[in-house]
């Protein structure tokens, strides 16, 4: 008896006294935390990094007896090797069911309009040997993705032909690539800007409906340039398929492929480490920088980049002004009690309701109560087609900014009621009016705390996709809310998102196995953006902090 | 509703022309003035005459109300809810509790000095210009005219003048409370109240500020707080001491400190209790 309460007593001299239990306790739930955010940014990174990288092209030689049982035909697969699984199958052999594990190669084929099938599967043991194609090219085309073969000549457009076994196959394959991208650039621009101009005008002269002498004069002047226009890019799109490259797919199917589809090209097999780092950077920023193609499986998302930071921007403005003036309102002159209590829970409780709620209030409140009433106020000529009254990035951030007020609204408080009574008693004795006291002493030495709302509020909102699919998130944009036409910022404009980007290559897009990459490449992105968005608020933050050290004696 | 929507119009508290040089003996003018924290009476029936430029010290022990009477004098009390108070404080022939002046006004012309430096997160310059500016005032040459003479009627000028532009937060202790002083002057008032000025301060400082009580005493009323007995005899001229928050004894500081005419101030300046 004495000697368990000894024990006992030894224990709490030991552990509980010292509260090491509890210490571990804290540790342990750190501990969880870390490994779950490393694990998720490790699978991220590990899954969305590799897209980029110029892997090797091998072919595998199966054995005879299964032979003409892949889909692509023929006794070999030839790509690049996605991943390796294990399958278990159950066989049937005289013991009754015996479970045998198989390794199971997925592999990408590429070659999709010939296949039909990006990938092609064959388990390890029908793999008779493993061999790397030196010459196989590895070609980005416009459409269907990705193609392997072996190039046999260029056929150029004055009927030419130049075999690949000539010296200067290469050179003029180049040459041709660098003018076809530069005529694709062109066209675009013809298309998207020059044509999109006059097509507006034309737009604005229907809409005014005057049929006098010098609208119609007008009308036939915008006619001919659109003509002009458009007779000069159909001459520019026939050039583009009037040379074409002959390949040969590695099961020997012969291909052309017209100049014009021809995005890039490289030897994967005869690049040094060095070039490969090369081409891994640019194949980065190209992701970053380009627009997407084909349903966004291929391409870049800077569309997509470019809408969630404007979007998240525009949150952080409309949301910092309205919810610090909610918050002095709450903390300095209403009066605390009963009913600011509720007030406050209230508000608290707002952070807590499901985000697809907010958007369908954002639906029916921006979109068509406030965007409505504009369209009928300053948009009429254009009704019934919206300008205002649908979705776009305005109203998402708007939208996203009562989402996220609560947390703004809380932090500012918090930091309200942390400066020291002291100084705002020393203002109050200089002279100084309730207002000047906030506005001078307290709102600037709050503004640590307000930009800690701001960021957490930036972190939620950035990442939030359900309410943007109903207030202006589109699959693909077809201008950015930003570009050189007046007025410059179109508010009014749909806009791509990372987060939905991530939903619509994921769930929605026809391969998505195939766009498993991208997906993972494109969170990385996500994360990335918000990253550099929270780190510029905290490095202002950590500034202010700075300046306004010791004030919180 | 907020008070300060439903506050009417008032005027400015009127200002008075030092035409005289020797000081009214009663310029602050406290009469049967009682004071509660809600149901709370800290102050019992105060009676007192404050002169014009001088220094009156309250003494007593914690708890006493000295700090309270003080804090009532530019009405910084009112910042707490549920306070209230009967009888009247008269500056120079007009209450300060008249509803037609605001109280704004008031501060601007009683100046105070806290217990606890409280430097504004800003420029040593902008501190002492910040009571200029609340008013109103801009103007470049007035505010530089105003950062001299303030700092240098703290006695700080000299240790300040080649750093005005840095953070007031790297002044030491001393300094902050001198800089304190100095943005207490700044807009010229009348009146200096201080509360406890010294006791967070070293002795070198406390020296400092205590010379420097004397050099603004020709040019302001000083009303001062303070525990400490020596401080009380060093500075002021007329010292009150406080009990319960009843004032017990109010005279010249010498007598009060050599003969006084109460057994509890007796006991209290003998260190008996308190």
């Amino acid at each position: 008896m004495s000697d368990a309460r000894n024990g006992n007593l030894e224990f709490q001299r030991t552990y509980a006294a010292k509260g090491e239990p509890f210490v571990w306790l804290t540790a342990m739930g750190l501990a969880v935390g870390l490994i779950m955010v490393v694990a998720l940014l490790g699978i991220i990174i590990s899954n969305g990094l590799p897209v980029f990288w110029p892997s090797r092209v091998l072919e595998f030689q199966l054995k005879s007896d299964i032979s003409n049982s892949v889909p692509q035909g023929g006794d070999k697969i030839v790509g690049e090797l996605v991943q390796k699984r294990m399958k278990r199958i159950p066989v049937l052999n005289a013991q009754g069911i015996k479970k045998a594990d198989q390794t199971e190669l997925q592999v990408f084929v590429g070659n999709k309009d010939t296949y039909g099938l990006n990938f092609a599967f064959a388990n390890q043991d029908d793999i008779a040997s493993v061999t790397e194609p030196k010459d196989i090219y590895r070609i980005e085309r416009l459409e269907y993705g990705i193609a392997f073969g072996y190039p046999k000549s260029v056929k150029l457009a004055n009927g030419q032909s130049v075999p690949s076994t000539n010296a200067t196959f290469s050179t003029v394959l180049a040459q041709l690539c660098a003018e076809s991208t530069a005529r694709r650039h062109e066209i675009e621009n013809i298309e998207k800007h020059e044509i999109g101009q006059i097509n507006k005008q034309l737009n604005e002269l229907r809409i005014s409906q005057k049929s006098d002498s010098q609208s119609a004069e007008k009308l036939s002047a915008l006619d001919a340039q659109y003509k002009t226009l458009a007779s000069k890019a159909s001459e520019l799109r026939a050039t583009q398929s009037a040379s074409s490259l002959q390949y040969i797919t590695p099961t020997g199917v012969d291909r052309s492929l017209a100049i014009g589809e021809l995005v890039s090209y490289t030897q994967p097999n005869r690049l040094s480490t060095w070039e490969r780092i090369v081409l891994f950077a640019r194949n980065f920023l190209n992701f970053l920088w380009e627009n997407p193609r084909e349903a966004n499986t291929e391409g870049g998302i800077f569309p997509a980049i470019f809408g969630t930071f404007a979007m998240t921007l525009l949150m952080s403005v409309a949301v910092v002004p309205f919810g610090v003036i909610a918050a002095i309102y709450l903390r300095e002159y209403a009066k605390q009690g009963f009913f600011l209590q509720c007030v406050r829970i209230a508000v608290n409780n707002l952070a807590g309701v499901p985000s697809i709620v907010f958007g369908v209030f954002g639906l029916g409140f921006f979109v068509y109560f406030v965007g409505g009433s504009i369209d009928q106020l300053f948009f009429g000529k254009y009704l019934p087609t919206p300008t205002f009254g649908t979705g776009g990035v305005f109203w998402a951030a708007l939208t996203l900014a009562l989402m996220t007020v609560p947390v703004v609204i809380v932090s500012t408080e918090e930091a309200m009621a942390a400066v020291p009574r002291g100084i705002r008693e020393g203002s109050l004795s200089c002279g100084a009016s309730k207002w000047q006291t906030i506005q001078r002493i307290v709102l600037p030495a709050s503004l640590p705390g307000i930009l800690t709302g701001l960021i957490l509020a930036m972190a939620r909102g950035a990442g939030e996709v359900a309410p943007l699919m109903l207030v202006g998130v589109v699959k693909l944009a077809p201008s950015l809310p930003l570009d050189g036409d007046f007025p410059f910022a179109h508010l009014e404009r749909k806009f791509m998102h990372l987060g939905f980007h991530i939903y619509d290559l994921g769930f929605q897009s026809p391969d998505s196995e195939a766009a498993k990459p991208m997906v993972f490449a494109t969170a990385l992105l996500l994360i990335l953006l918000v990253i550099t968005l929270n780190l510029a608020a905290i490095l202002t933050r950590e500034k202010l902090r700075k300046k306004y050290a010791g004030s919180a004696f | 509703m907020p008070a300060v929507l439903s506050e009417p119009v008032r005027s400015h508290f009127p200002t008075t022309v030092n035409t005289s040089t020797a000081g009214r003996p009663d310029f602050i003018s406290i009469q049967n003035f009682s004071f509660f924290y809600g149901a709370k009476q800290a102050l019992f029936d105060i009676s007192l005459d404050i002169p014009e430029r001088q220094v009156t010290a309250f003494i007593g022990p914690s708890g006493c109300g000295k700090s309270t009477l003080l804090r009532n004098l530019n009405r910084m009390n009112e910042l707490i809810d549920g306070i209230s108070h009967s009888g009247d404080i008269i500056i120079h022939d007009h209450s300060i509790y008249d509803p037609l002046i605001e109280v704004i006004s008031l501060r601007k012309r009683v100046g105070m000095v806290f217990q606890k430096s409280n430097p504004f997160p800003k420029s040593i310059y902008e501190n002492v210009v910040y009571p200029l500016r609340v008013a109103g005032q801009n103007a470049k040459n007035v505010l530089d005219e105003t950062v001299e003479r303030s700092l240098k009627g703290a006695a700080l000028w000299d240790e300040a003048k080649d750093r005005l532009h840095e953070s007031a937060l790297s002044l030491s202790g001393g300094q902050m409370q001198r800089l304190c002083i100095a943005r207490a002057i700044a807009n010229r008032p009348e009146i200096l109240l201080m509360d406890e000025p010294c006791s967070a301060l070293d002795p070198i400082a406390t020296v400092k500020v205590e010379e420097l009580i004397q050099e603004l005493k020709s040019e302001f009323t000083i009303v001062i707080v303070t525990h400490n007995m020596q401080q009380a005899t060093r500075c002021s001229d007329k010292t009150a001491f406080f009990y319960l928050g009843k004032l017990i004894e109010f005279d010249v500081t010498s007598k009060i400190f050599s003969n006084p005419a109460q057994k509890q101030t007796e006991d209290y300046i003998t260190g008996r209790f308190g």
